[in-house]
């Protein structure tokens, strides 16, 4: 069991809910997935608050808790009215806080990630913070009263995998106490096996469900490999060696003359 | 008065926030709101007087990563 804040969960995998071909579509991936935390955000909605309304019934039907973002935040102001909206919405302490500092890259904006975490974490949140793979930054988050990290793995959206794996490995050895979940640039199921077997404790991932010809089989995949990447983190891999090591015994090998 | 909702200038006859989301036919109770910046709780929305010129945020859930 992974325990974040006050909830524990079975599965390491926290789930999206932005791209999907339609609203049947996200339903069966959360269901295949087997994913009991999804992510969603706040809007302004023009027409009397229907659709949101109805994706939110939608997500309360499946049974799962959420997860809200204050996604394309660009300042600790925004972050911190848009978490507190969401607490409202949502009746929720919880909040995956972001703050962007970056347009091409979404790369967040540290500082002020730090400064809102502080603000929220004193008003009584639960903040997940989106970060990058900075020591310093993470210890900061800590101390502002974070007990989750989620560093990112490469860009949001861009599905090339761990593009510092030695980086998101230090980030591991640093706070072995803390719950770290990878968030963002995650492509494929092989890169959250990869980060699972780095022993990060979850997998927070989005378009590369939502965009897969076929999300909830993804789902399904994505879910099975961190199930086998975090067995194999517990199962003690082997180290990489730059010479060959014979696997079958030379002892009592025949001698042909 | 006039207003700033969600962005765009509205001559509405509300005089509190309830009002103003009855008015533009936001129903249910999913929607959270703010005032110039402040969240405004959905129990406070009635007895919530709004001023010319007041900046409402009205949001909804929507899908998000």
């Amino acid at each position: 069991m992974l325990k974040l804040y006050d909830c524990e969960v079975k599965s390491r995998l926290l789930l999206g809910t932005a791209g999907y071909p339609s609203p049947a579509a996200l339903a069966e991936a959360v269901r295949r997935s087997k994913s009991e935390i999804v992510t969603v955000s706040l809007r302004r909605e023009t027409a009397g608050g229907k659709p949101g309304g109805a994706f939110f019934e939608l997500i309360r039907d499946l049974g799962v808790r959420v997860l809200p973002n204050t996604a394309g935040c660009h300042s600790v102001k925004e972050a911190v009215l848009t978490a507190k909206m969401a607490r409202d919405l949502f009746s929720t302490n919880w909040i995956k806080l972001e703050v962007i500092g970056h347009h091409d890259t979404l790369q967040p904006e540290v500082f002020g990630l730090v400064e809102a975490a502080r603000i929220l974490c004193d008003d009584g949140f639960d903040v997940f913070p989106y970060t990058t793979d900075d020591l310093v930054v993470g210890e900061r988050l800590l101390d502002a009263g974070c007990r989750v990290l989620m560093p990112w793995c490469a860009p949001i959206g861009s599905a090339t995998g761990p593009v510092n794996p030695a980086g998101l490995k230090a980030f591991r050895a640093s706070f072995p106490e803390v719950p770290l979940i990878v968030d963002a640039g995650i492509g494929r199921p092989a890169h959250a096996a990869s980060v699972m077997e780095f022993g990060f404790d979850a997998v927070l991932l989005n378009t590369a469900v939502a965009g897969a010809g076929d999300p909830a089989a993804m789902a399904e995949a994505f879910a099975l490999a961190i199930n086998a990447g975090h067995m194999a983190y517990g199962a003690v891999p082997l180290e990489p060696r730059d010479m060959a090591v014979p696997s079958t015994p030379v002892i009592g090998k025949a001698v042909f003359t | 008065m006039t207003f700033i909702v969600n962005g765009d200038e509205q001559d509405l006859p509300a005089s509190t926030l309830a009002e103003l989301l009855e008015l533009l036919d936001y129903q249910g109770n999913w929607l959270a709101t703010a005032v110039n910046g402040e969240l405004v709780h959905r129990d406070d929305r009635a007895g919530f007087t709004l001023d010319h010129q007041d900046r409402i945020e009205i949001l909804t859930p929507m899908q998000g990563g």
